[in-house]
């Protein structure tokens, strides 16, 4: 293992994805490349970064568009071609209101931004992490992608989506240097939830979402659930008949 | 709407909060909503940091650093930093905060608008004496600068101004050398107040932290233990594990009650008593001891609980305290904690900052029928002493008790922003 990680991050201004970089840059020499639609917002946090880093630390923001596809492969390209790569974690994605994606245009963006560019952006580094045989993609999809529920079937399609993807991945990279890592946080406390919370959910913190997520990573274990109890919950929701099921307002 | 509660579980009313990320974007979330006041980790115990069925600022969100000086200790960060987050980031690098409460888990700019204390103050004052520079930002959009040398009347009403001048949106902290995470600690039992003031007087000049417990039960000649600590070189190969236990749920009835509040004490003083002596220990257990259990005020059960705190004078400030022992006993009421520690002659910053030359008590009381009855007594023989109340244990002084305690309120009111308002300033400054 060499001694400085190198992580690529898409939507680092998605709060789970900020506290893994603050846990990342706390433990270790890290040269982190954070890749967001927002430039203010992505400067704030790599200022952070950098601080709570120290002088073993460096940070790059890189501006991008999420939905272009060229856009996509210039970040890949670019990226993998100023170094070795050991993680790349893609973390963005838009917590759309079911009531909401009845207007179609809003439904379509939900799914381009929380299936279709997160696929694009995963294949786009598949092929340079084959070359090196080397480096994890980990993809956060949810809790939500395990079973679908009127409260946010288009969110949940999306991700369960992406399960299927990093499935197919794993499977595609078994017995090689690279790994697939597919994250499952349940409801987390962060501002995308807001709404949420307002409703009174029970949600999990978010730094300890983000410890479960970097030690899942470094474990390179195929899905992991954060907080781990969501394992057990989704295991008994996925396994409900759909007669009981459809009786139930989760 | 949904909601909210201060750390004493007194009430929880819906407030309607506003969630604070960007602290570029501060002036536009306040204007046009005001009144209401800024909310951070909520470990003000009382009303201070509520505002029931308006807006609530809520700068958890604002937890960035923005800049830190390696070879001057100086740190500039958002408001809503969490000061365990600034110590277990900064220890390791040989720095640390010079002033944390009780909790380490509190907001930056809660503890500038409480200007809150430590163990150490006749060490190092309070917070607002390291807070280099704070940007203010008013609740027309305005955004202000301010510090001890800039805007310095604006500056010392902020400190410790309760949240009242405009929302604290990010401040610089000179921070100190730390030789690393470990103190050199001692427990001390001792018995009667007389004993307290000796060993106070005895630590000032080699011990940084003190403070002490005691056994609220035991009346005028009160029992406790003396607590003492300072800097260590090196832990002696000693290993820290931080454990974070939470208590899960609210007991139905407060845990701490009238039937085993002699027996809690009377145990804890015993634990406290079989070790004695010097010893090395890691900073958080010493210096936090509750933060290793979250959520530890469900304990008092779904009614919730108030801590009452004052400092009395030096003079006549032994007799005073004697007194409020000795109506606690009687009364039956008080807790397990139960703290009483001398402060510095050091003046603190803030036009309301709490601390002043003298003796404080803290206790808290599970919310019970009769307290209020007994808080009565104690604030008539803390009125008599010259002494205060601290805003950010209160929940329920009478108005001219503040005025009282406060003098220099009139001072303090034209820097206050009109946008902002609380329980806590309705009940005390009538806006």
């Amino acid at each position: 293992m060499q001694d400085r990680t190198r992580i690529v991050v898409i939507g680092a201004t998605a709060a789970i994805a900020e506290h893994c970089c603050r846990l990342w840059v706390q433990r270790g020499p890290t040269d982190l490349v954070l890749v967001a639609r927002d430039a203010a917002k992505a400067e704030r946090i790599a200022t952070d970064l950098r601080v709570r880093g120290g002088a073993g630390t460096s940070v790059e923001v890189m501006i991008a568009n999420f939905l272009d596809t060229a856009d996509i492969v210039r970040v890949a390209d670019a990226t993998a071609a100023a170094g070795r790569i050991d993680v790349v974690m893609i973390a963005h994605g838009v917590l759309t209101r079911q009531e909401n994606c009845s207007d179609i245009a809003a439904c379509r963006e939900s799914l381009e931004v929380n299936a279709v560019s997160p696929a694009l952006f995963a294949e786009a580094f598949a092929g340079h992490f084959a070359r090196a045989d080397h480096g994890t993609i980990a993809i956060i999809g949810s809790v939500a992608g395990d079973r679908g529920r009127k409260a946010n079937y288009t969110y949940g399609a999306a991700k369960g989506f992406l399960a299927r993807y990093a499935e197919g991945m794993e499977h595609r990279f078994a017995g090689t240097g690279v790994a697939v890592v597919l994250l499952k946080p349940g409801p987390t406390d962060t501002p995308m939830a807001a709404e949420n919370k307002a409703n009174g959910r029970r949600l999990a913190a978010v730094e300890d979402v983000a410890r479960t997520i970097v030690r899942g990573i470094d474990a390179r274990k195929a899905v992991v659930y954060a907080p781990p109890i969501w394992q057990l919950v989704m295991l008994i929701v996925r396994h409900l008949p759909r007669f009981v099921f459809n009786r139930l307002s989760i | 709407m949904r909601p909210v509660s201060s750390w004493g579980r007194l009430s929880a009313a819906p407030h309607d909060v506003v969630e604070l990320a960007d602290r570029d974007g501060v002036g536009a979330a306040l204007t046009g909503r005001a009144p209401g006041i800024a909310y951070g980790m909520g470990r003000s115990y009382g009303d201070e940091c509520l505002n029931p069925d308006g807006p609530l600022w809520s700068t958890r969100g604002l937890d960035r650093l923005i800049a830190f000086d390696d070879a001057t200790g100086r740190l500039r960060c958002e408001a809503g930093v969490v000061l365990r987050d600034i110590q277990r980031l900064m220890i390791p690098r040989g720095w640390s905060l010079p002033v944390v409460p009780g909790t380490q888990i509190a907001t930056v700019g809660g503890a500038i608008a409480n200007d809150v204390h430590g163990k150490n103050h006749h060490a190092a004052g309070t917070f607002g004496d390291h807070v280099t520079a704070l940007r203010l930002v008013r609740t027309t959009g305005e955004t202000i600068d301010c510090g001890p040398d800039k805007e310095a009347g604006r500056f010392a009403a902020t400190v410790g101004g309760m949240g009242l001048t405009g929302l604290i949106a990010e401040a610089e902290l000179q921070l100190k050398r730390t030789p690393g995470p470990w103190l050199t600690t001692e427990i001390v039992p001792f018995a009667g107040l007389d004993a307290f003031f000796r060993l106070s007087e005895d630590s000032v000049a080699d011990w940084e932290h003190t403070v002490s417990w005691i056994d609220c039960t035991s009346g005028i000649e009160v029992r406790g233990l003396f607590l003492r600590a300072r800097p260590a070189a090196d832990g002696g190969g000693r290993r820290h594990r931080t454990r974070d236990r939470a208590v899960p749920f609210t007991p139905p009835v407060s845990v701490v009650n009238r039937l085993n509040l002699r027996s809690l004490n009377a145990a804890y003083y015993e634990l406290g008593r079989r070790k004695p002596g010097v010893r090395i220990e890691h900073y958080e257990p010493f210096l936090y001891p509750l933060d290793g259990i979250g959520a530890w005020n469900r304990l008092y059960g779904p009614r919730g609980f108030y801590q009452y705190q004052c400092v009395v004078p030096f003079e006549p400030g032994p007799q005073a305290i004697r007194d409020m022992l000795g109506a606690i006993a009687e009364a039956r009421e008080g807790s397990i904690l139960a703290v009483l520690k001398t402060f510095g002659e050091r003046r603190p910053p803030g036009l309301l900052s709490f601390v002043q030359p003298g003796i404080t008590l803290a206790l808290d009381f599970r919310n019970s029928p009769g307290v209020l009855g007994l808080f009565e007594r104690l604030d008539a023989i803390v009125r008599a002493a010259g002494g205060r109340l601290y805003p950010a244990k209160d929940a329920r002084m009478p108005r001219e008790m503040f005025e009282a305690g406060y003098p220099r309120l009139p001072e303090f009111l034209p820097y206050r922003d009109p946008g902002m308002s609380s329980a806590m300033s309705r009940r005390l400054m009538g806006s």
